[in-house]
């Protein structure tokens, strides 16, 4: 019932301080604050010879097993990998880790949204210095740019999340339902379904701050508008009224199932059928296979349902980089483990692991687009989801306290599904509450 | 002389050593901290009482706090009822099987809080939990106890259960304390039993009802892991400002804005300890 302020004060104490041992002493001299001065190649390769030790600060399980081939490959390397939490979690401790100054991992994975967090705050480091220009064209565009903030580039994507439609084969053909290509169609096939089978659902929602702004990205809405610390918020424009309109009707006649996400009951849902579709990023089937191995060979995959009938654009869900913070103890060892598992060897063995690549090469390798998915009754899954990479609406943008605003989505919107006002009221206070946010942070909002 | 305070030194100074390090350090901290303001873009700056004065008229935290005024009006009276009615069962040597009865109703308090809100959090739920099969199996359609409505209602509930054993074993050891020559003296007297409740268990009763208010009063202040962990079951229902606790864990863990944290945080102990202060020095009054 009760958590102490004392107790609370001491445990972020605690934790800063575990932080703290948990810091791989080692330095090679690399130069922790001053940017600029470039790295070559050679100096890589000399740094690798060298050896020394790094940590790694990821969740992403398939991780595991690049950290153990890269210290095959280089002996001398020593990674120590560590779980600092997934997402909101990780940041925090990252967060704090930086503003302590001690206990700051050399790599850290920072999904898309929260990168602009960190660089605005030149928190980690251009990786510039490195010569990441020259791997332009290496990744898709919209992951690319993700990592991007002007011309400097602060991370280098693992993975990617291009959308598209999951959904039981089984449960739209017993019910004589079509494959949805555009909202409308999708918006009469959710109803259709729940007046045959009052249990079953399209799909389910009660609020998701990365699902909403995805489907604005992709119905063309640019709510988010950052020039350095000059920052635009506006859910007033026709691609997010688009949404507010479109997903309104769905909330009101109660044809989105209230299952959280990520819950047991949804992954129960997910397999038994009562939840149909899934609109989501790519990463999405080898999570399906592990948590709803009871619908195995029922889902399938389609593109994801157009805003206008015939169009053809998307939107990314999640997906995140690897990033070295400013203040790392051991930069250059740190760039060369960031390449091999992005670029190098390391990419093809979160391939073969269950990771979506946001490599071209990779996305473009018969192998890959060939292999078959038994789960999806012997689909060819990839195809589907390489071609929604190659259709990302370009021009989106994160706040940089994405984060943050996210962590209030349920305050504002999250009343819409609760029947408290409507999605573009939710969508409003939203707006004022991350620019009441950005201004108490120093932030120029309009 | 001063040899003897000397010697006191010695004594208390482990105590006071560490009283220091982990009681007056972190609360001095926290003022430190309550008196700056670090933000994302212009770093940290001093600005003195700003925090206090943004506090005050923040209505989210008037909000907060407004919410756990009515929990604490509302719940603890009811708990605490409970606790006596149970005490005074379990006291008046009339109940078959009072040990069994005074460990069951205590055992809640044995099971940590995390744990107990899960396992409520099941229980309401409308579409696999109890609430949902009662549903189903008798066709009725019961109130979602995780709607925004009912949700501080549902959360007293959990609250009331965990702690109704808790008070009862604070009430009923004041109980066990009285004379009972008292009671022979009543039973002489020709006093029944409810003249007995009234005219000596009760008073008896005074003193630990006051302390049993007073860690009620802190707790209800300082809740936190019920609504925290409801949040996941139905996040569109607690906001990040439900409670006092949960608007500092917010500020200082999503928004980084630790310092104005620190303030709420110092707030709600000055207020906690003003309420529960003057409940007690109110209640204590005639008592030597």
């Amino acid at each position: 019932m009760m958590i102490t302020r004392r107790r609370a004060l001491l445990g972020a104490a605690l934790s800063i301080s575990l932080l703290a041992t948990g810091c791989s002493g080692s330095d090679d001299g690399d130069t922790g604050g001053t940017a600029a001065t470039s790295v070559s190649e050679a100096d890589v390769t000399a740094a690798l010879e060298a050896g020394g030790n790094i940590t790694v600060w990821a969740w992403d399980t398939t991780i595991t097993k690049v950290a153990a081939d890269f210290q095959t490959k280089y002996p001398k390397v020593k990674i120590n990998l560590v779980n600092a939490g997934t997402g909101n979690d990780q940041y925090t401790a990252l967060q704090n880790a930086i503003t302590a100054g001690t206990g700051i991992p050399d790599v850290a994975q920072i999904e898309y949204y929260a990168l602009p967090q960190f660089s605005l705050a030149k928190s980690v480091a251009d990786l510039n210095t490195y010569g990441a220009k020259s791997l332009d064209g290496t990744f898709t565009p919209g992951t690319w740019n993700s990592v991007h903030a002007g011309d400097k580039i602060y991370g280098l994507p693992i993975d990617s999340g291009p959308m598209a439609l999951f959904y039981n084969k089984e449960v739209f053909d017993k019910h004589g339902i079509a494959v949805p290509t555009t909202w409308a169609e999708y918006a009469a096939a959710a109803e259709k379904l729940h007046t045959a089978d009052p249990k079953a659902y399209i799909t389910s929602d009660s609020g998701d701050a990365g699902f909403t702004t995805s489907l604005i990205w992709q119905a063309g809405g640019k709510p988010y508008q950052v020039n350095g610390t000059e920052v635009t918020v506006n859910f007033g424009d026709a691609g997010s009224q688009k949404f507010a309109t479109e997903w309104q009707k769905l909330i009101e006649k109660k044809l989105l199932s209230p299952v959280p996400g990520w819950t047991d009951e949804w992954y129960k849902g997910l397999g038994d059928g009562t939840i149909a579709t899934l609109v989501t990023g790519a990463w999405m089937p080898s999570n399906l296979e592990k948590g709803a191995a009871a619908a195995n060979g029922k889902w399938r995959v389609a593109p994801m349902p157009q805003w206008e009938a015939g169009g053809k654009s998307t939107a990314e869900n999640g997906g995140s980089s690897l990033a070295i913070p400013e203040k790392a103890p051991n930069k250059t060892l740190a760039w060369a483990f960031l390449k091999y598992a992005a670029v190098d060897e390391g990419a093809q063995t979160r391939i073969a692991d269950g990771a979506f690549p946001a490599t071209t090469k990779h996305l473009a390798d018969p192998a890959f687009q060939g292999k078959e998915f038994p789960y999806f009754g012997g689909q060819k899954v990839n195809e589907v989801l390489a071609a929604s990479a190659g259709q990302v609406v370009t021009g989106w943008s994160y706040l940089p306290f994405q984060v943050y605003a996210n962590s209030i989505f349920s305050d504002t919107v999250g009343k819409a599904y609760i029947g408290q006002g409507n999605l573009t009221d939710g969508l409003k206070a939203w707006q004022d509450a991350s620019v009441k946010y950005g201004t108490e942070q120093g932030f120029t909002v309009k | 002389m001063t040899r003897r305070s000397w010697i006191g030194w010695q004594f208390t100074g482990p105590f006071l050593a560490v009283f220091t390090l982990v009681f007056l350090a972190p609360i001095a901290y926290s003022v430190y901290l309550s008196v700056f303001r670090t933000r994302l873009v212009g770093g940290t700056t001093f600005v003195g009482l700003e925090n206090y004065t943004k506090a005050l008229s923040d209505p989210q935290f008037w909000e907060a706090l407004g919410r756990v005024s009515l929990f604490l009006v509302v719940q603890v009276p009811i708990m605490l009822g409970l606790a006596l009615l149970v005490a005074l069962a379990i006291d008046s040597g009339r109940l078959h099987g009072a040990g069994f009865f005074r460990i069951a109703i205590f055992l809640p308090y044995a099971v940590p809080a995390v744990v107990a809100a899960v396992m409520w959090g099941f229980l309401y739920g409308t579409r696999f939990g109890l609430v949902g099969n009662i549903n189903e199996a008798l066709g009725v359609t019961l109130p979602d106890p995780l709607s925004p409505d009912l949700i501080l209602a549902s959360i007293g509930n959990i609250v009331t259960w965990e702690f109704v054993g808790y008070n009862m074993l604070i009430l009923y050891s004041g109980l066990r304390v009285v004379d009972t020559a008292l009671y022979e003296a009543a039973a002489i007297d020709g006093a029944g039993q409810f003249r007995i409740v009234r005219s000596i268990k009760l008073p008896a009763l005074r003193g630990p009802l006051v302390v049993a208010t007073v860690f009620s009063i802190i707790g209800s202040f300082q809740l936190f892991n019920e609504p925290q962990i409801l949040d996941t079951l139905a996040p569109n229902s607690i906001t990040t400002y439900f409670t006092p606790n949960i608007y500092a864990y917010q500020l200082s863990f999503a928004g980084q804005q630790i310092n104005y944290s620190a303030t709420i945080a110092l707030i709600m102990g000055v207020a906690t300890t003003v309420v529960a202060y003057l409940f007690q020095r109110r209640s204590m009054r005639g008592i030597s």
